[in-house]
C-alpha cells in the first residue's frame, strides 16, 4: 500500500537522520531553547530562578558596559575583516602561480589555522611584549620606539586584530585559492587576446568570478568575528581597562563570575539575533555583487 | 556559534539537572557512608597530603569513606555553582572567605551550629578566634576555618646592603618605604625599589592603613572615594614608573619573577610565596607591612562547609571537624608547607617558625594583631572588578584618582 510505503520511507529517513539529529537536538537546539527561557529569568545558579520577563533585555538596552562591548566588537571586525581578507587574497594570488613547491607554502600558511588559539595567542603575546618582545626590538633597530601593545588601552585591540588576522590568513587563502583555480584559463586567454592588461584581467575577470568564494569567506568570518573570544581571553583578558572587552567576554563574565546567568543568556540571544539579521542581509545583498559563473 | 552553543549547553545541562532538585533526603543512613569532598587547595601538589589526612580519618571513623573531587581555583566556582544548581552539590567543600557570603546567604550551606552543640567533644576555642567568627552569618556557624594566610613586606637583604639602606623595621610607615624604594631603584640596571599590586585587594588594605572605610557601617554606600580613599589610591598609583615598574616595563615578567631574579628590593606578597622563594640565590626576609595612620594586614582564610542538601549532616560534621582541627591534619599541613591551619594553639607552629628563610617568620603571626578582612557583599566578583578597573584607569592616567574612585563608588552603590 502507498500509505504504508510512505510511512516506511519516513521511518527509514528518520533512522538515517537519527545519529546526527539526536546530538543536534540534545546538545544544540535543546540548550538554545533552554537559554531562551533562562534569558527571561533572574538566576544566580545558587538560588531558585525567579521570573523576570523581558527585564534582562530592558537592562541590556541601557547597560553602558554592553554598549562598550558592542563598540569593541565592531572595532575588532572593522580591523580584522579587511586585513584577513586582503591578506588572504594576496597570498592566494601568489600561491596560484603554476610553479613547483607551492604546496609546501600552502601548508605553511594553513598551519596557524589548525593550531590551538591558546598557543597562537601566547605566541603573539610574547612577540608583542612591550619590553622584551621581538617586534618592539625590531622597531628599535629602525629607530622606532614601539608601543605598549597589550599594556596600552589604545594598542590592545590592534594587537588582538593583528594576531587574529595572522591566524586566519590561511583559512581565507585556502577558500580563495579554490575559487581562483575554478576560473577557466580560457577567459584570461581571450581577454589577453583582446588586449586586457594584468590589472584589467584581475579587476574584470578574477574578482567577479571569485565573488562566490569571497562571499563565503565574508559570511563565515563575520559570524566568527562577532563571537571573538579565545584570543582575547588569553592575550588581554578583556583589558587593559576593558579596552578589549567584547560581547562574548561579557557573556562569560556575567554567567560565570557575576552569577547573572539570565542576563548572560539575554546577551547571547541579542548576539544571535544580530548575527542572524546581518547574515540574512548579506544573503540579500549578494544578488548585487556575487557572480555565479 | 561554537562558543554560544557551549554556553547554551551548560545552561541547558543546568536546567535539566535543576528538575532533579529536591530528591535529596535527610534520613541518616546507618552503616557505611560515602561523603564527597570538593577541594581547590589540594590539587595538584597536595593530593597525597590530603590522602594522608583521609586515611587517618578513616581509621577513626571506619564507616565513612571520603570521595575527593578536585578542580583548579579558576574552574572551581563555576563547577561548584553548576553542581549546586543541578542538585548534585558535593556533601562537603571548600570556600574562601570572599565567596562565603554569597553561598551562605543563598541557603546553600548547612548550619553547623546544631551539629556543634550535639558534639560534646567540640571546642570552638581550638580555632583562631577571628578565623572562626568570620564564617558566621546571622550568628550561626556555616563553616569551619581550614587555613589562613596573610601578606607581608618581602625584602631583598643583598640589595639593601649594597645600597647602604637599613632593613625595614616593624614601625616603618609609607614615607620610610618610599624613601628606601627611591634609594634602591636603579632603572639602568633594571632594579626597582618596590612592588605593590594595584588592585582591589591591596586597595582595601592601604585604605585601612590610611584610617579609611571601604563601605558605610550599614553596607548601603561605598565610602572608599573619600579623602582617605583618594590618598590611599594615590599612594598605590604614584609609585608606578618611579620606584615600581609600569606594566609595559614589567612586560611578561610578573612581580614574583622580578623578585626572584634579584631585581626587586621590596615586594608586597603573601606568605604562600615562601616555598617558591626558598631557592632564591640571595638573602631575603620579611617584615610587617608599613602603615600610615595605623597598621593593617590582610587576613585570607579558607573554610570547609557542608551542603545544606547533604544526606549525611552528622558524618559531614565529623569530617569537617577532623579536617580542620585534628592533630593529624594540623601536622600534615605544617610538615608539607601546605597552608597554615587556622588553629589557636601557637605551640603547634614551632616547626613552622623554626624553618628559614625567612628568619622573621614570627611576623606571620604578629601581623594578625591588626587584620583587615575583605569587604564582602553578595555581588563580590563585580565589586572586585569595578574597583580594580577604576584603579587601572587611574594608574594609566586615563582619569584622576578622584574621578576613577567616584565613578567606581557610583557603580558599587548600584550593587548594594
Amino acid at each position: 500500500m502507498v500509505g504504508q510505503s510512505a510511512g516506511r520511507r519516513a521511518l527509514t529517513a528518520t533512522a538515517f537522520l537519527a545519529p546526527s539529529l539526536t546530538p543536534l537536538l540534545l546538545f544544540t537546539l535543546g540548550p538554545m531553547a533552554a537559554s531562551l527561557v533562562i534569558s527571561l529569568l533572574r538566576w544566580d545558579l545558587l538560588r531558585p530562578p525567579q521570573w523576570k520577563g523581558l527585564g534582562n533585555y530592558a537592562v541590556l538596552v541601557a547597560d553602558p558596559d554592553f554598549h562598550a562591548a558592542v563598540g569593541h566588537t565592531v572595532f575588532f571586525i572593522l580591523g580584522y575583516l579587511p586585513l584577513a581578507f586582503i591578506g588572504g587574497l594576496a597570498i592566494a594570488l601568489a600561491l596560484n602561480q603554476k610553479l613547483g613547491g607551492l604546496s609546501i607554502f600552502r601548508t605553511i600558511y594553513f598551519l596557524p589555522v589548525v593550531t590551538s588559539w591558546v598557543v597562537v595567542a601566547f605566541m603573539w603575546k610574547w612577540l608583542l611584549n612591550p619590553s622584551s618582545g621581538i617586534v618592539n626590538y625590531a622597531l628599535t633597530l629602525v629607530g622606532i620606539h614601539g608601543p605598549g601593545w597589550w599594556t596600552d588601552p589604545a594598542w590592545s585591540m590592534p594587537s588582538v586584530i593583528l594576531a587574529s588576522a595572522w591566524k586566519d590568513l590561511g583559512f581565507v587563502m585556502v577558500i580563495l585559492l579554490a575559487g581562483l583555480q575554478a576560473i577557466p584559463d580560457d577567459y584570461y586567454e581571450a581577454a589577453a587576446v583582446d588586449g586586457a592588461g594584468r590589472w584589467a584581467r584581475f579587476w574584470h575577470i578574477t574578482l567577479p568570478l571569485l565573488s562566490p568564494a569571497s562571499f563565503f569567506v565574508v559570511v563565515i568570518s563575520l559570524i566568527n568575528s562577532f563571537q571573538v573570544f579565545d584570543q582575547i581571553w588569553v592575550m588581554t583578558g578583556g583589558g587593559p581597562v576593558d579596552s578589549t572587552s567584547v560581547i562574548v567576554l561579557q557573556i562569560v563574565q556575567n554567567a560565570f563570575s557575576y552569577g547573572r546567568v539570565g542576563y548572560a543568556s539575554a546577551m547571547s540571544w541579542v548576539l544571535f539575533a544580530a548575527i542572524l539579521v546581518i547574515t540574512l542581509v548579506q544573503l540579500q545583498l549578494q544578488r548585487r555583487w556575487v557572480t555565479y559563473a | 556559534m561554537r562558543r554560544f552553543f557551549r554556553i547554551a549547553t551548560a545552561a541547558l545541562a543546568a536546567s535539566f539537572a535543576m528538575s532533579a532538585c529536591g530528591q535529596a533526603t535527610t534520613t541518616v543512613t546507618p552503616g557505611p557512608v560515602k561523603l564527597t569532598y570538593f577541594t581547590f587547595s589540594a590539587a595538584p601538589d597536595h593530593l597525597n597530603d590530603l590522602n594522608t589526612i583521609i586515611a587517618a580519618f578513616h581509621q577513626k571513623y571506619p564507616n565513612i569513606t571520603i570521595d575527593v573531587q578536585t578542580a583548579s581555583f579558576n574552574d572551581y566556582f563555576t563547577k561548584l555553582q553548576t553542581a549546586i544548581a543541578g542538585g548534585t552539590a558535593p556533601d562537603t567543600f571548600e570556600l574562601n572567605y570572599e565567596n562565603f557570603v554569597s553561598y551562605s546567604s543563598a541557603g546553600s550551606l548547612l548550619n553547623l551550629s546544631g551539629q556543634a552543640s550535639k558534639d560534646s567533644g567540640f571546642q570552638a576555642s581550638v580555632y583562631y578566634p577571628r578565623a572562626y567568627s568570620v564564617f558566621q552569618a546571622n550568628s550561626k556557624q556555616y563553616g569551619l576555618p581550614e587555613t589562613f594566610s596573610d601578606v607581608l613586606l618581602f625584602y631583598n637583604k643583598d640589595l639593601f646592603d649594597a645600597g647602604g639602606v637599613s632593613y625595614p623595621s616593624p614601625d616603618w610607615t609609607w614615607p620610610d618605604e618610599l624613601t628606601a624604594a627611591q634609594k634602591l631603584t636603579n632603572t639602568s640596571k633594571g632594579v626597582w625599589g618596590d612592588f605593590q599590586p594595584i588592585q582591589f585587594f591591596e586597595f582595601y588594605k592601604v585604605l585601612a592603613q590610611d584610617g579609611g572605610q571601604f563601605l558605610s557601617a550599614d553596607k548601603k554606600h561605598a565610602t572608599f572615594n573619600d579623602a582617605a580613599g583618594v590618598d590611599a589610591a594615590t599612594w598605590l598609583v604614584s609609585k608606578v614608573g618611579k620606584v615600581m615598574p609600569t606594566d609595559a616595563q614589567l612586560g611578561s615578567q610578573n612581580d614574583e619573577a622580578l623578585f626572584k631574579a634579584g631585581k626587586l628590593a621590596m615586594w608586597h606578597a603573601g606568605i604562600w610565596e615562601f616555598a617558591s622563594m626558598k631557592s632564591a640565590p640571595f638573602k631575603w626576609d620579611i617584615q610587617l607591612e608599613p602603615g600610615k595612620v595605623t597598621k593593617a594586614h590582610h587576613f585570607f582564610s579558607n573554610a570547609v562547609v557542608a551542603s545544606s542538601k547533604t544526606a549525611h549532616p552528622t558524618e559531614a560534621w565529623q569530617w569537617l571537624r577532623f579536617l580542620t582541627s585534628s592533630s593529624n591534619a594540623v601536622k600534615v599541613r605544617l610538615d608539607s608547607s601546605w597552608e597554615l591551619p587556622a588553629v589557636a594553639d601557637q605551640s603547634l607552629f614551632s616547626s613552622y617558625l623554626s624553618q628559614t628563610p625567612p628568619a622573621n617568620r614570627a611576623a606571620v603571626f604578629k601581623a594578625l594583631d591588626n587584620i583587615v578582612v575583605p569587604p564582602v557583599i553578595e555581588q563580590e566578583s563585580q565589586l572586585q572588578d569595578i574597583v580594580s578597573k577604576s584603579l587601572a584607569k587611574a594608574k594609566l592616567g586615563q582619569e584622576t584618582v578622584k574621578q576613577a574612585l567616584d565613578e567606581a563608588a557610583g557603580k558599587v552603590d548600584a550593587l548594594l
